[in-house]
């Protein structure tokens, strides 16, 4: 499988804090990439240093064979790289269908409106949440917004999807919900990388996984020889979830 | 287009045009007044809903448009020796340019500091043109009132202007829908909700926050380029005065931000109002006191105005008007 985002040797310092040091890895097409770490391990920081929010101090960030280090976020988005946010970024007093249309029409289809529309519906249903497609997103619980905040990113028809925790907060059936979600959009062809402190479900969905530690990379691999570094289990020790959860 | 035909608004605002156009019937001179400062209300707020509404930009200058319409007009025509028509519509499109120069460098601020930097905008402009002798410095421009004689003269002419400001009120609502109809519409609600998460979503955010300040330029730089004419005097501190800034944001947010009608209703109240606070003297003066107010009720109870109560009250109703 050919590089769909390739980092190398990425770097940022926040004042006195170096909160991502010459970290590189690469994203396959149709793979589903988990980045891992403890809380303060700089995963959020990468998504916004590949998808310009921030611009790194060092290193390179390509994605389908373009340069695209410190370009501006909505530049990323045309050229097909797609994310959600930890925290739900929804237009609150637009519709769910407003909301995914905006992803659809600027995205990286660059559509009309009228076939925006339709993305967006496909989109929308795609996350299961077209009984609720004509109501503002704020009227959505925090479940239904994280799902929104998928189906927009979606709506793009993106090439590369980054999702930010689109676990966190969700009870039980709303996360083996989720997870199919997921799993249907790998289906399409649209590769993943995923931020999930959910190490079951993680170790269950990613093909790869790369260990994020002070904002180095401490291990990457198949999620079972992850799970097996010690250098990991260390980084995470007294959070048993992760070697109870590491597929044998 | 065609679809545009069979949409309600493209008759409600055709019908607004006719009763505007209609009314004073050619010799109601006292009414033409009252309609004329209207439909420049109108103007101007439908316009500054562009930034305000749609994309969640306060812009406390947008008087500076108007005001420098009404310059580069008055200058084409008493200097120049230009007619009405190329004087209004060069002087449109050269405050328009100059909206998308201005644009281009105070949209990279937000929230409170781009409301404060366009005031600093109208400021600026209004120190330059005092001082600009070619313009007449601080005491300004008078046209020869020879200039109303290709329209037929005064009387003629004072029609002339009143006709061509409604239509310029219609296109303003016109291009309200349009825009907001459009993809362009599309990412600047989405600005005005969450800049942040527009951008991220492919919305090229700073090209469109300028092209839409440049936009709301146009037509009130027109409108201003009419009204100076019809009064054939122009002095910076008429041109370029905030009170008529203030006026068009409490009359955007009385008939609420955003709506495609809200900006026009608003006007039109807010005209009836000033015209009867003005006529009765224990009121004189007194209608900015009462724009604070307004302001102030709005802003607590009701954020989205009297369009976001209608709508509340009878949600068919909007999607019948946007």
């Amino acid at each position: 499988m050919s590089a769909l985002l390739e980092i190398e040797n990425l770097g940022k310092r926040f004042g006195g804090l170096q909160a991502v040091s010459s970290l590189g890895f690469t994203v396959r097409e149709g793979e589903i990439l988990g980045l891992i770490g403890p809380n303060g391990a700089g995963k959020s920081t990468v998504f916004n240093l590949i998808n310009g929010v921030f611009a790194p101090d060092a290193g390179r960030v390509r994605f389908r064979d373009a340069d695209i280090t410190g370009a501006a976020p909505f530049r990323v988005a045309q050229l097909g790289l797609a994310r959600t946010h930890q925290i739900v970024q929804p237009f609150a007093s637009m519709t769910v269908l407003e909301n995914c249309t905006v992803g659809a029409c600027f995205g990286r289809e660059n559509l009309p409106l009228p076939r925006a529309r339709e993305a967006a519906r496909e989109a929308v249903v795609l996350v299961g949440l077209e009984d609720r497609i004509d109501e503002p997103a704020l009227h959505l619980t925090i479940a239904g917004k994280k799902r929104l905040e998928l189906a927009r990113a979606l709506a793009a028809r993106p090439a590369l999807l980054m999702l930010d925790e689109v676990l966190a907060g969700l009870n039980p059936t709303e996360v083996a919900r989720m997870i199919a979600i997921v799993r249907s959009i790998r289906e399409r062809g649209v590769a993943i990388l995923m931020i999930e402190h959910l190490m079951q479900a993680i170790m269950s969905l990613s093909d790869r996984i790369v260990v994020l530690n002070s904002g180095r990379k401490l291990s990457e691999g198949l999620p079972a020889e992850v799970a097996r570094d010690p250098a990991v289990v260390e980084a995470y020790l007294g959070d048993p979830g992760l070697v109870q959860g590491a597929p044998r | 287009m065609a679809d545009a035909l069979r949409r309600p608004f493209f008759w409600i605002i055709g019908l607004a045009i006719a009763a505007f156009a209609g009314a004073p019937l050619g010799h109601d001179v006292e009414l033409r007044e009252s309609l004329l400062l209207a439909a420049v209300y109108i103007t101007l707020a439908s316009n500054l809903n562009m930034m305000l509404g749609y994309a969640g930009y306060v812009n406390f200058g947008s008087i500076v448009f108007f005001g420098l319409g009404g310059y580069f007009c008055v200058y084409f025509m008493g200097t120049l020796g230009w007619g009405l028509l190329p004087s209004v519509l060069v002087g449109g499109v050269a405050v328009s340019v100059l909206a998308l120069l201005f644009g281009l460098g105070i949209l990279r601020l937000r929230g409170i500091h781009f409301a404060l930097a366009t005031i600093g905008v109208n400021e600026a402009v209004m120190a330059f043109v005092t001082n600009f002798q070619p313009w007449g410095g601080s005491t300004g421009i008078y046209l020869s009132t020879g200039l109303f004689q290709p329209l037929g003269g005064p009387a003629q002419a004072l029609w002339t202007v009143y006709y061509l400001l409604v239509a310029i009120m219609g296109l303003s609502l016109y291009l309200s829908y349009f825009v907001k109809s459009s993809k362009f519409g599309m990412g600047l609600l989405a600005i005005g909700q969450n800049e942040d998460a527009a951008a991220v979503l492919g919305v090229p955010a700073p090209r469109y926050k300028a092209l839409a300040y440049s936009a709301s330029a146009f037509l009130p730089a027109i409108a201003g380029g009419l009204y100076f004419f019809k009064g054939a005097f122009i002095q910076p501190a008429d041109a370029f005065d905030l009170t008529l800034s203030t006026e068009a944001i409490v009359i955007t947010m009385l008939g609420g931000q955003g709506t495609i009608f809200g900006p026009a209703l608003g006007a039109y109240l807010y005209e009836e109002l000033r015209g009867w606070l003005l006529t009765s003297q224990t009121f004189a003066n007194f209608q900015l006191v009462v724009a604070g107010a307004l302001l102030l009720v709005i802003v607590l109870f009701a954020p989205g105005g009297l369009m976001g109560l209608f709508y509340r009250r009878w949600p068919r109703l909007r999607r019948i008007l946007e």
